[in-house]
């Protein structure tokens, strides 16, 4: 194969990744339009999202190929990778703390059971 | 490629879109954060799928600054959320600011009125003046 071979191949890829991308965009747009709570319209903004960003950005820098964007755009992922927890956590824990976690969606609630117990300790 | 960008830009258009109505819609302010959240994604992905579509590599480091201030704006909102009073959840009709703006005047009219000039009009001493 070829040098243009491979550009060709590249280039199949990145549009690959670019339409698969897009598509766990839409992904997460429909999950926050759609989930009935907070936590898990939160969970539709940080994961489907991550994972879009991500696919998109392999296809960028398939499609670039120089080294100070693709080097550039690992800075991103790894942006992304970092904040996306840390957003969601702050995101849960208002939540929690402001009441608008509805708990009969919840299947497990071990927070809430761990701050009575903690409570109760206390008290004894 | 063309057919690419533009099925993946309907995608990116329509994640957008859909995270706007859910911004609108709230119930809660944290609702809306996620929604703008994912909005700030879809910008980030349509920004790389333009520089896909046209190679350029000098939109890069918009992608950098925007992935940051996507997480300083959702953090900083969960931050000083606080408990919302019943009602406020959705966003509010013009006749409904226009009354509530209308008795707010007429309660600082009244006021004004009876001679009595509110505390915070008097401009008075600075905390921990010396006196």
């Amino acid at each position: 194969m070829t040098g243009s071979d491979w550009d060709a191949v590249a280039d199949v890829a990145s549009a690959l990744f670019l339409l698969g991308g897009a598509f766990f965009v839409l992904a997460a747009g429909v999950g926050a339009l759609r989930f009935p709570d907070l936590l898990s319209r939160m969970h539709a903004g940080t994961k489907p999202q991550t994972l879009g960003l991500i696919l998109v950005l392999i296809g960028l820098g398939l499609r670039l190929r120089s080294g100070g964007a693709v080097w550039a755009l690992v800075l991103v992922v790894v942006l992304g990778l970092l904040t996306a927890p840390v957003g969601a956590h702050m995101v849960g824990r208002a939540g929690y703390r402001t009441g608008k976690v509805r708990s009969d969606l919840l299947v497990t609630d071990e927070l809430t059971r761990d701050l009575e117990s903690a409570q109760r300790r206390d008290e004894a | 490629m063309t057919w690419v960008v533009w099925s993946a830009g309907v995608l990116i258009a329509l994640g957008a879109l859909f995270a706007v109505i859910r911004a609108e819609k709230g119930p809660s302010m944290l609702d809306r954060t996620v929604a703008l959240d994912i909005c700030v994604t879809a910008v980030i992905a349509a920004v790389a799928l333009y520089a896909a579509s046209d190679r350029r590599t000098d939109v890069v480091p918009v992608l950098v600054v925007l992935s940051l201030v996507g997480f300083v704006g959702s953090v900083t909102i969960a931050r000083f959320a606080s408990v919302e009073p019943e009602g406020q959840g959705r966003v509010r009709t013009r006749e409904e600011i226009a009354a509530e703006e209308a008795a707010r005047r007429q309660a600082e009219l009244d006021e004004m009125r009876e001679g009595h000039v509110p505390d915070e009009h008097h401009g008075g001493g600075a905390e921990g003046e010396v006196r």
